[in-house]
């Protein structure tokens, strides 16, 4: 058993998946933090923002969370205006997950009373550092397990790019399909592409489960503490 | 793109062909309607085993939800569709599709259910036991038809994402709206702008009024619940 799991995994297969999973986590990191980042800006303009702004936001939003991700990976990697494979189908990732962050983001400000901007501005404050030191924090602390849950979508949507010939894990796991005979020198068989799989299903399980294992950590502690905002 | 989209002969090379657009759409709502049944069956399941009072149904329950949320749909697909059949278990694509968005979607759905339980108050299951209703008849009966105003929003979004899910039979040729509107965009004059943009569109067209319906049902519950704000946790860990 031991001898046939070594005789399969050899070091050169083991490199070959464990890079492809570096460029998945690449993506899915540079997605994550990008769509984060503008999620908020784009949740922000639609719950306070005047008039075509707010529509504009509006538009973006729905457009984007209303499609499908694979759409994207496939438009952002025919048009998008930048050099590198991964990195348009990381635009794609960009485009759609900061529409659906956005929607959480405005979800945590629903939640925020409005009374808050009054007492803040009756203190002093501009908006921006309204925004900044009194609203952004209780809204962050109230949609962290939400976000965290698409972080882990994210990072399974990653699996898309194998349709665009990315070489990530799931690419790469297909591919060893076909180039099995020419790394090992031996016809492929049944349990050799199910251990090949498997391995993949549990890369991305050790790093979704821990992520999920947080979500539900902060929901008991959410629940059992009673209300983080007051 | 742009300069593509604003190309009038390419429109007119695709919309001539309509019919196979309309085929894919229909072939993506099929899956779809297919798939939501296979997956609320399983998601009633597996959200009642998950909140049974015994530690088998539960453990079950559990490895299936954190199996099917935690790993890509695309690598459990492709698992069906090519490591399979090296086992002697072929199935055709849209069969494999529909199978894999459902059992997917089936896990996100019992996590809403289990919810939705949660969140009806211990005294209900006592009276209805002590009026002799048996488990089954307790939760078909009294718990879920009360738990179904607060899942639904929920329920419409996994449902919105059951839709978009679909697209991945474009990976296995399964004939679906993504699928055609990647042969249009690689095949022989290659207007991809128009193709994709009227995919987009039609997703859109069936996902925007079942998310905006869940939206603002969502915020409707919510400001019912400041009025009762007992009942406010339960409900927000659905939300």
């Amino acid at each position: 058993m031991i001898e046939y799991l070594s005789g399969l995994f050899t070091p050169t297969i083991l490199m070959y998946l464990l890079k492809g999973f570096g460029i998945t986590m690449k993506v899915a990191a540079i997605a994550i933090v990008l769509s984060i980042i503008i999620g908020a800006v784009l949740g922000l303009i639609r719950s306070y923002a005047p008039g075509i702004l707010k529509k504009l936001a509006g538009i973006y939003i729905e457009w984007f969370r209303n499609t499908p991700n694979l759409l994207w990976v496939m438009v952002c990697f025919i048009a998008a205006p930048l050099p590198s494979d991964w990195s348009r189908c990381a635009m794609a990732y960009v485009l759609f997950t900061s529409a659906m962050m956005a929607e959480i983001v405005r979800g945590g400000l629903n939640s925020i009373p409005k009374g808050q901007f009054e007492a803040a501005h009756s203190q002093g404050f501009t908006m921006v550092g309204t925004l900044w030191y009194i609203i952004l924090p209780q809204c962050f602390r109230q949609i962290i397990p939400t976000m965290l849950s698409q972080i882990i979508t994210v990072i399974k949507d990653t699996s898309f790019m194998a349709q665009v010939a990315v070489a990530e894990l799931l690419f790469r796991t297909k591919n060893l399909m076909s180039i099995f005979y020419n790394v090992t020198g031996r016809q492929i068989t049944a349990s050799d592409v199910f251990l090949l799989f498997g391995f993949a299903m549990l890369l991305y399980f050790i790093v979704n489960f821990a992520l999920s294992c947080i979500v539900r950590y902060l929901q008991k502690k959410d629940s059992a503490g009673g209300k983080l905002v007051g | 793109m742009i300069e593509q989209i604003l190309t009038p002969w390419r429109w007119e090379s695709i919309l001539s062909q309509w019919p196979v657009l309309l085929k894919a759409f229909l072939v993506t709502l099929e899956a779809a309607v297919l798939a939501l049944l296979l997956a609320l069956v399983l998601g009633i399941i597996f959200g009642l085993m998950s909140s049974s009072h015994h530690r088998l149904p539960r453990a079950i329950a559990r490895v299936y939800v954190e199996f099917f949320q935690n790993t890509p749909l695309m690598i459990q697909l492709f698992f069906v569709f090519f490591a399979l059949p090296y086992a002697g278990v072929s199935l055709n694509s849209f069969t494999c599709g529909v199978l894999c968005v459902g059992i997917y979607t089936g896990a996100y759905i019992s996590e809403v259910v289990r919810a939705g339980i949660g969140s009806i108050s211990r005294g209900q299951f006592e009276a209805a036991y002590s009026q002799g209703f048996t488990y089954l008849q307790t939760m078909m009966l009294i718990v879920l038809p009360q738990t179904v105003k607060i899942i639904l929003p929920p329920l419409v979004n996994q449902c919105v994402n059951l839709i978009k899910n679909t697209s991945v039979l474009a990976m296995i040729a399964g004939g679906d709206l993504m699928y055609v509107a990647n042969n249009w965009a690689t095949n022989g004059n290659a207007s991809y702008g128009p193709a994709y943009l009227l995919a987009g569109a039609l997703y859109f067209c069936i996902c925007f009024p079942l998310s905006t319906w869940a939206r603002r049902h969502e915020e409707k519950l919510k400001q019912q619940d400041v009025q009762k704000p007992e009942e406010a946790s339960g409900k927000e860990a659905i939300a």
